[in-house]
């Protein structure tokens, strides 16, 4: 019964989010552009070296044109409706709903990663393969390990979201601490530069922080750098960093919920 | 209005945004520092790559550097005096431009001062810090041709981004919406031009320096400061005369601006 209501809720928030049609054309002739760019930049690095790298040129593209396709899943900004409500006072009728407020919230965030990330994926994904000679995944099981992992990463996106959600209830705009976990994200996702490329010295660090959840993990997956049946051990570190999340997320909302004031009348 | 006068007004306007930006300190800080972090990591990606490939075609890390740092210099000081065209969007469409027009200082000006955004000056840091790091490695000699050439760039490259975030806002008086897609011009400009131009496809190349010349107004002077023959082949004395071309189009472009405040008609509301 409760799984239903909580599936309610992201189906409605889902559809919702499909409306915003127009947007979703601007941001993806964005990320094509940008896609191009950074692709003749990593060319133009990979033709002034001769020596081996952790990862090839071919296969550095299609990174970065998953990149562009599943950039919408990152956790990068914050729920505005719920920021509205939390300055209105409408966040007391939340409060009275007969849901876990915590597992409501990360329904919409999960709908709200998924949906424009779907939308600009797909036209994306078609242009990156036709015209810009993306690669396939490496083999039928590094697609499927690709799949398990992408959802796990959305996910993860999502617990994240929720976090930074709860933590609007203490600073009402949120933009501060935002700010900061986004601009986290960026570098330590592999966002910015594959992570494999990053100093060897470095990739310990980097493997224990949660970001490479979000997107190293299953793109290397996909080019099969990460060979699939290595699957689990990267599928436990996202889930584990997922329960992470969760867990700050839910002691935090339970604590300001203590002292929560409603403003507003 | 005299041009001092302007200057007073203007720096008025920017007082009061400064203060009013200052209320909200803990948030204000939060922001600067994950605005740090950001640009700070676009800077950090270039240190990466040229540690794992050691170079980029001819160029070594000093020199990206320092044109990572011309590019970012300028497009911080343009995005930081032109948050007010950036807003103008919105004001065309709630009728707020019409108050603008009642007061007897030019439209532009009031924009320019509309709001000093404190943390988009947090792009100047890792700008000015790639320019230090960047000119004790290279051994640059600071002669004064040389300092004024590098100045002269930067007010070159904010004037060109400058006058791009009024062209989108200009063409709000027709359209009554901003148009995102000149967003990707103006952010892809700054992503494009901070590597050396000539690593990039000739028709890509071609766009950002005839068509939209962002990388002409940089890179061309970067290079005669750094006394490197352009691998372009372009001659020296157009790499100094360069960035004169984006204050020439900041010009045109505040004049485009007043033929569309003269055809403005408000939306009524």
């Amino acid at each position: 019964m409760a799984l239903v209501s909580y599936w309610a809720v992201i189906s409605a928030r889902f559809r919702s989010l499909l409306q915003y049609r127009s947007a979703a054309l601007a941001g993806l002739v964005t990320q094509i552009v940008w896609g191009i760019i950074r692709v003749m930049i990593f060319q133009a690095f990979y033709s002034s070296t001769t020596t081996g790298q952790p990862m090839s040129g071919r296969d550095v593209e299609t990174y970065i044109w998953l990149g562009q396709a599943f950039l919408a899943a990152l956790p990068w900004n914050i729920d505005t409706d719920l920021r509205s409500l939390i300055r209105s006072g409408g966040i007391g009728y939340e409060l009275v709903r007969p849901v876990d407020l915590h597992t409501y919230w990360m329904s919409r965030a999960l709908a709200w990663r998924t949906a424009p990330m779907l939308m600009r994926s797909i036209p994306l994904l078609v242009f990156a393969f036709i015209v810009m000679g993306m690669a396939p995944p490496a083999t039928v099981a590094a697609g499927a390990a690709f799949m398990i992992s992408m959802c796990a990463a959305i996910v993860l996106s999502s617990a994240i979201t929720t976090f930074l959600n709860v933590t609007m209830l203490w600073t009402i705009t949120g933009d501060g601490i935002t700010q900061l976990t986004f601009g986290l994200v960026l570098i330590f996702s592999g966002m910015l530069v594959p992570l494999p490329l990053f100093p060897d010295w470095s990739q310990p660090l980097i493997n224990a922080m949660p970001f490479r959840g979000l997107v190293d993990t299953p793109y290397r997956l996909y080019l099969g750098h990460i060979p699939a049946s290595d699957l689990p051990q990267h599928l436990a570190h996202q889930l584990f960093w997922i329960l992470a999340f969760v867990v700050a997320g839910r002691i935090a909302l339970s604590r300001a919920l203590r002292r929560v004031v409603v403003q507003g009348g | 209005m005299s041009v001092v006068d302007s200057l007073y007004v203007y720096g008025r306007f920017l007082t009061v945004s400064v203060r009013a930006q200052m209320q909200y300190r803990a948030s204000f800080l939060m922001q600067l520092g994950g605005r740090l972090i950001v640009t700070a990591g676009e800077f950090a990606a270039i240190l990466i790559l040229f540690d794992r490939f050691g170079s980029l075609l001819e160029w070594n890390v000093y020199q990206v550097a320092f044109i990572y740092g011309i590019v970012n210099v300028s497009f911080a000081v343009a995005d930081a005096l032109t948050t007010g065209f950036d807003l103008f969007g919105d004001m065309v469409k709630t009728g707020d431009f019409d108050r603008l027009l009642l007061r007897p200082r030019s439209t532009a000006l009031q924009l320019a001062g509309q709001e000093l955004t404190l943390r988009r000056i947090s792009r100047l840091t890792p700008g000015i810090v790639a320019l230090i790091w960047a000119s004790t490695g290279l051994d640059l000699h600071w002669t004064i041709p040389n300092a004024a050439l590098l100045v002269a760039s930067v007010i070159g490259g904010a004037s060109l981004f400058a006058s791009l975030i009024v062209f989108q806002a200009t063409l709000a008086f027709w359209t009554t919406e901003t148009l995102e897609m000149m967003n990707t011009v103006t952010y892809g400009g700054v992503e494009t031009t901070q590597y050396p131009i000539n690593i990039y496809r000739p028709w890509f190349r071609n766009f950002f320096t005839f068509g939209i010349p962002l990388a002409t107004v940089s890179y061309f002077p970067a290079l005669a400061i750094m006394g490197i023959p352009d691998p372009l082949g372009t001659p020296i004395w157009f790499q100094y005369v360069a960035p004169a071309i984006g204050v020439g189009v900041l010009v045109i472009s505040l004049q485009v601006w007043r033929i569309g405040v003269r055809h403005y008609l408000s939306t009524g509301s």
